[in-house]
C-alpha cells in the first residue's frame, strides 16, 4: 500500500485497525524492558533514587513539544491542503500533547521538591512549558466552542501554527536565561553529558513514551473519524426526517 | 497607502464618535488600578514596587476588552466582505485596523499612565521611562491579540474564548514590559536588554499578527 493511499480516511481506518495492535504490542514491550533498565538503573550520588523520576520527566517533556510540533505540521496540511485527515490528526494531537506536558509539569514539580527544595519556580525553561500547556488548552477550548469542525479546525490551525513560536523558545530557554532548571545535557555539541549507564533506560523509555504517544494518537484519529461520521449520520438522518414531515 | 490611511481614519472615527467607546479601555483601566490599592492595602511602599506591574497588568486587560469587538462590528454590517473582496491585500487592511485599534485603544491607556503611576507612588523623574514601555510595548498586545480577535469572529465566538487564547500568547510582553520598567525604576538591572527585546516583540507582532489573522479571517469566513 503506497503512502498516499492513507490519505484517504476509510483505506486510513482500515489500516490502523491492522497496525494498532501490534503498536500497543510494541509499546507495551518497550515499556518493559524500559521499566526494567530504569529499576537498575544506577541512583544519583547527590539525589538518590529521586532522580528515576527523570525517566518519566524528560520523555514527557520532549513529547509534549512534539505534539505540538506534529499539530504544527498538520496545520499546514490542513491551511494548505485543505485535508480532512489533517485536520483530524491536529485535533487528535492537542489532549494528548497537553497531557504530557502536564505529566512533565507534575513530574518536574515532583522532582523539584527534593532537589530545588521547592514544588514551583517562576523559571524560564518552567514558565515557557506552562506556557505551552496553557497554548494546548486554548486550542483545545477553540476545537470545543467550533459549532462546525471544519470551520473549529482551520482556526485552530492558524493559532497552531503562531503557538509553534514557542517551542524554541522552551528548547532555548536553558541557554538564553541562566536559571534553575539545568541546560541541555543530552542533545548538545560534543556528545552528551550523561553516562551510558543512564543513556541508554533514558533513551528506550523515550522510545517507549514516543510509541505510546503515536498508538494513542492514531487510536484517536480513528475515534475523531468515526465521530465525524456519526455527527454527518446524524444530520443526514434529521433531515430526512425533516423532509419526511415536510 | 491612501487606502490604508482611510481604512485607519473610518475606524478611529467610529470609535470616537457616538457608540464607539474609545475611551472605555481607558476607564476600564484607571478602575481597575484603583481598585489593586483596596485589594492590597494603601501601603506606599508596596504600592511603588509593584506598581509596574500593575500598570502592565491593567493595561494588557484593557487592551483585551475592545478586541472581540475589533471586527465582530464590522462582519455584523458586512463590511468585512467589502474588505475582503477589496483589491486591498487582506494583511493591511487588518493591520490597519490594529492600529486604528492601537491609537483608540491603548494610547489613550498610555497617555493616562502618568496619573496613575502618581496614585500608585512612583516617582516622577521614571514616569517618563514607564510611559516609554507602555509605549512601546502596547502595539505588540494589540497585533497578538488581532490573531485572537480574527480567530473568534470566525467562529463567531468572543469574549472569554479570546481571552484564553490572546493571554498566554502575551507573556512574553508582559515579562520584558515589566522587567523594562522595574530596571528604570527600583532595579539594578540595566534597562536596553529587556526594552530591546520589547520593541523586537512589537515589530516581530507587527509582522507575525497581520499575516495569521487574514489567514484566520480567509479560512473561517467563507
Amino acid at each position: 500500500m503506497a503512502m498516499i493511499d492513507l490519505a484517504n480516511p476509510s483505506r486510513f481506518l482500515t489500516f490502523v485497525n491492522r497496525v494498532l495492535p501490534w503498536l500497543a504490542a510494541a509499546t507495551l514491550t518497550l515499556f518493559a524492558v524500559g521499566l526494567y533498565r530504569t529499576m537498575g538503573a544506577p541512583d544519583d550520588y547527590q539525589q538518590g533514587a529521586t532522580v528515576k523520576i527523570m525517566y518519566l520527566h524528560v520523555p514527557a517533556a520532549w513529547l509534549g513539544m512534539m505534539g505540538w510540533g506534529l499539530m504544527s505540521v498538520a496545520a499546514l496540511g490542513t491551511l494548505v491542503w485543505r485535508h480532512p485527515l489533517a485536520d483530524v490528526a491536529g485535533k487528535a494531537a492537542a489532549p494528548i500533547g497537553a497531557a504530557f506536558t502536564f505529566i512533565c509539569l507534575v513530574t518536574g514539580s515532583l522532582w523539584g521538591r527534593p532537589t530545588w527544595g521547592t514544588y514551583w519556580v517562576w523559571d524560564a525553561r518552567l514558565t515557557s512549558m506552562l506556557v505551552l500547556l496553557l497554548l494546548y488548552l486554548g486550542v483545545m477550548a477553540l476545537y470545543w466552542t467550533a459549532e462546525d469542525p471544519g470551520r473549529g479546525s482551520r482556526a485552530a490551525a492558524v493559532l497552531a501554527l503562531v503557538g509553534a513560536v514557542n517551542l524554541p523558545i522552551i528548547k532555548f530557554s536553558v541557554d538564553w536565561w541562566n536559571t534553575l532548571h539545568q541546560p541541555a545535557s543530552i542533545f548538545r555539541m560534543g556528545g552528551s553529558a550523561i553516562a551510558p549507564s543512564i543513556l541508554w533506560p533514558l533513551l528506550i523509555m523515550a522510545g517507549a513514551f514516543t510509541l505510546l504517544f503515536f498508538t494513542l494518537h492514531l487510536a484517536a484519529m480513528r475515534n475523531e473519524i468515526l465521530r465525524r461520521r456519526v455527527r454527518s449520520m446524524r444530520i443526514m438522518q434529521a433531515q430526512e426526517i425533516a423532509e419526511a414531515g415536510a | 497607502m491612501s487606502a490604508l490611511l482611510a481604512l485607519i481614519l473610518r475606524d478611529v472615527r467610529l470609535a470616537v464618535r457616538v457608540g464607539g467607546g474609545a475611551l472605555m479601555g481607558a476607564l476600564f483601566f484607571l478602575i481597575v488600578v484603583v481598585m489593586v490599592p483596596f485589594a492590597i492595602g494603601p501601603d506606599l511602599k508596596l504600592l511603588a514596587r509593584i506598581g509596574p506591574a500593575i500598570l502592565w497588568l491593567g493595561a494588557l486587560l484593557a487592551s483585551l476588552l475592545a478586541l472581540d469587538r475589533l471586527f465582530a462590528t464590522d462582519y455584523e454590517d458586512g463590511s468585512l466582505d467589502l474588505l475582503m473582496t477589496s483589491g486591498m491585500p487582506l494583511e493591511l487592511a487588518v493591520a490597519a485596523k490594529a492600529i486604528a485599534h492601537w491609537l483608540t485603544t491603548c494610547l489613550p491607556l498610555v497617555i493616562v499612565t502618568p496619573l496613575l503611576g502618581l496614585m500608585l507612588n512612583i516617582e516622577l523623574n521614571a514616569m517618563g521611562v514607564l510611559v516609554l514601555t507602555l509605549a512601546a510595548g502596547t502595539p505588540a498586545l494589540t497585533f497578538i491579540g488581532l490573531i485572537g480577535a480574527a480567530l473568534s469572529v470566525a467562529l463567531r465566538r468572543g469574549g472569554l474564548l479570546l481571552a484564553v487564547l490572546v493571554l498566554p500568547l502575551t507573556v512574553p510582553v508582559l515579562i520584558f514590559g515589566v522587567a523594562a520598567a522595574n530596571a528604570a525604576i527600583v532595579g539594578p538591572a540595566p534597562f536596553g536588554p529587556p526594552f530591546t527585546i520589547l520593541c523586537a516583540l512589537s515589530l516581530a507582532s507587527l509582522v507575525l499578527g497581520p499575516i495569521a489573522a487574514a489567514a484566520a479571517l480567509r479560512h473561517g469566513l467563507e
